[in-house]
């Protein structure tokens, strides 16, 4: 039997593992969440998710931690992506836990809201009572990454545990817990920067403005270039000029560095990312702060 | 843009610090360029800081703070790295014994098995359990690696006396396709580039055999097998009776028209469509998830199969199992379990002990039957509802099962049906 035409190539491959993982949740657990940031890969999950229910819509709502310090090209796409799939959106608000008094803000040339996106997750997702959350992590991005499961387990802190994951074989995926645990599933694990790119563009996907050249006021701080922006205090000696680049990553206005660039379309992309000599994460300050920064955070709660 | 017809290929590796696993790898993705710049920057800094004089390739593979501060692999650890011919995903898994489980975990979804042998030490207890565990999880190719070539003066007759050394052993497993590769990870001989310095060595590459090994028989396409994940019902106007039966295909090839024997009722019907987003598909195989409509309409569920009526699954619920036991907590003998197959969940009593297998030697122990942490035995168990099952030999989708204690949720046990 001629079996050679029942091959698929990778990213039909790597489609199927993760419609798989989505399906799954949707069948083991009550209340699921999407967390979207608004980057390209909660954008992916999301469209991988309409694909696992198709003609229904996602069952889940998703879930945005906003820091307060968005780019507004981010909000947009979110609230424009959100009414054209008619699904849910929650949003959580560091802002407003800063304004009760529950969260202290980080002051200086370096504050960040990045970590106080780990409280605010935690609370929405007790508040909403989510038995599992939907990220788009990937084993690629980070060391500590490279170890998480697809379906990884949450304590009733929401921490996790490193040294006792449970094993996952083939396809099954164990997704028990008690009452006030939860679970992180990450259907996207076995992606690569590149594989998320090549299907964006395979699938003709619409992502925000950010991913592509534009012209725009930054700053250069240690060898980064920042947004000059009102979120970032910057120093006297940082002079801000403006400079054609793009966004890699796109997270919190004040940890998101910009790199140089003329890609405008996704093509343009694909290539800057596949002869590039630095990971996507280099531009990102919060994981430079210690080499085990992401392994600390995640075991607090993080995505 | 060519690398859209790529392959997915995925392999594990076994080994211990000292047989230059993480010097392995560390090549690998050295040599394919998947190490970017601000990585081996950190990994310089790292090994200057330990007083190392070269970059210590291996470090890159080190995870965890307590994996790095101890200098070894706890958990198993994904790689990527991919070339104009495949996408790989290296399943890293540590050698030690107490292990067994990330090793077992890293082989359920490999294409490849790479086993290295130490070219000084030739093949000891860890090789032959390495290889063991491969044909154990059947995984279709194995590469036994003989490295560190480099300090044995790159001789023939030691990588001669290892491969006969390790037949010796193999021929009593069932493994279908063994290689063998003389290599020096540190080096790079016969990692990507031919070796200069074993001209006597006629085979292909590390990286030429992952290239080519042909993976396209991996999956079963002949034992048509449609486990139902989810039933998609989108109460629309649009889609008003719509009911389609989502799910990944585990066997066989499927095609609009076929007619088909559902499980567990007998009943019969054909399929009326297998829909997607992407519009409707002319055929399904492993391992695509798609959604297949009936032409009856049936109220199926979830943990239901769809198979043909010419070649149906076991329906059993007394079933013969290897396992391999995860948990501190050894197994109990008539304890009860939760079961996790395909998309199935039961419950099952342990019924009998049959033997505890001596991974290293391969004797079956019928005396001491206490399984416990990494053990792996043959048992028998009944489940509360019938399962519908291959032999894992056949198909390792519909032939494996986990276990979970029903008290701590953890997963304590993979089994391979038999």
């Amino acid at each position: 039997m001629e079996q050679f035409n029942y091959r698929l190539d990778y990213l039909r491959e790597l489609e199927s593992e993760s419609i798989f993982i989505i399906r799954e949740v949707a069948a083991q657990f009550e209340n699921p969440v999407i967390l979207f940031s608004g980057g390209k890969d909660s954008i992916l999950v999301t469209h991988l998710a309409r694909k696992a229910f198709y003609p229904a819509k996602i069952p889940f709502p998703l879930l945005h931690i906003d820091t307060g310090h968005n780019f507004e090209e981010t909000l947009t796409y979110r609230d424009e992506m959100v009414s054209r799939l008619g699904v849910r959106l929650k949003i959580a608000s560091v802002q407003e836990l800063i304004d009760t008094g529950e969260l202290t803000e980080e002051n200086g040339f370096n504050a960040t809201r990045n970590y106080l996106q780990t409280p605010v997750l935690l609370k929405a997702i007790e508040d909403g009572k989510y038995d599992v959350a939907l990220g788009g992590a990937r084993r690629d991005e980070e060391k500590a990454r490279a170890k998480e499961r697809f379906f990884s387990h949450r304590d009733e802190f929401g921490q996790w545990d490193p040294k006792n994951q449970r094993p996952e074989l083939w396809n099954l995926f164990n997704g028990k817990k008690r009452p006030g645990e939860h679970f992180r599933v990450f259907p996207i694990s076995n992606w690569t920067e590149l594989d998320v790119w090549m299907y964006l563009a395979v699938e003709k996907i619409p992502l925000p403005s950010l991913y592509f050249s534009h012209t725009r006021s930054v700053f250069e701080r240690d060898g980064m270039l920042l947004a000059n922006h009102p979120a970032i205090l910057r120093r006297e000696n940082e002079v801000p000029f403006d400079e054609i680049i793009r966004f890699r990553t796109i997270g919190d206005i004040t940890c998101t560095g910009a790199v140089r660039s003329p890609a405008t379309s996704l093509v343009d992309i694909i290539e800057e990312v596949a002869t590039s000599r630095t990971t996507e994460r280099g531009g990102r300050a919060d994981d430079k702060r210690a080499e085990t920064a992401m392994e600390d955070r995640k075991k607090q709660g993080y995505f | 843009m060519n690398q859209e017809k790529a392959e997915l290929l995925r392999f594990t590796t076994a080994g211990s610090v000292d047989d230059g696993k993480s010097t392995l790898i560390g090549r690998l993705l050295f040599d394919a360029k998947a190490i970017f710049e601000d990585q081996l920057e950190a990994i310089r800094l790292t090994s200057e800081r330990r007083g190392g004089d070269e970059v210590d390739l291996s470090l890159l593979t080190d995870g965890l703070r307590a994996e790095r501060e101890q200098g070894i692999t706890i958990d198993v650890a994904y790689r990527y790295f991919s070339t104009p011919k495949r996408k790989f995903i290296i399943a890293d898994t540590p050698g030690h014994i107490q292990y067994t489980r990330n090793m077992v975990t890293g082989a359920s979804t490999a294409n490849v098995a790479l086993v290295l042998v130490d070219a000084r030490h030739g093949v000891i207890e860890q090789t032959k359990r390495h290889a063991f565990l491969a044909s154990l999880l059947q995984i279709p190719h194995l590469v036994v690696c003989i490295n560190k070539m480099d300090l044995v003066d790159y001789k023939e007759d030691i990588y001669n006396n290892i491969k006969a050394e390790f037949e010796k052993f193999s021929f009593k497993l069932d493994v279908k396709d063994v290689h063998f590769i003389p290599i020096s990870a540190l080096k790079g001989d016969n990692i990507v580039d031919r070796s200069q310095n074993m001209p006597w060595f006629e085979g292909s590459t590390l990286l030429y055999y992952l290239e080519n090994v042909h993976i396209g028989s991996d999956h079963n396409f002949i034992d048509a097998r449609f486990p139902i994940q989810h039933v998609i019902r989108p109460n629309t106007d649009e889609f008003h009776d719509y009911r389609g039966y989502a799910g990944r295909v585990a066997g066989g090839i499927w095609k609009k028209g076929d007619q088909v024997t559902l499980l567990p009722s007998g009943f019969q019907s054909k399929i009326a469509k297998i829909d997607s987003m992407d519009g409707e598909l002319e055929e399904a195989y492993p391992p695509l998830s798609v959604t297949m409509l009936l032409e009856d309409d049936l109220d199926l569920s979830r943990g239901e199969m769809i198979v043909r009526e010419n070649n149906q699954p076991n329906v059993d619920q007394d079933i013969e199992l290897m396992i391999c036991w995860f948990s501190e907590k050894p197994m109990q003998l008539n304890g009860k379990y939760t079961l996790f197959h395909t998309t199935r969940e039961a419950r099952c009593v342990i019924k009998e002990i049959r033997y505890k297998l001596n991974i290293n030697t391969l004797h079956r122990d019928q005396e001491d039957l206490k399984i416990g942490m990494n053990d792996i035995g043959r048992i028998s168990i009944r489940t509360t509802k019938p399962l519908f099952f291959d032999s894992y030999r056949k198909n390792r989708i519909t032939g494996s099962v986990i276990l979970i204690d029903e008290g701590t949720n953890a997963t304590v046990a993979a089994g391979m049906i038999i």
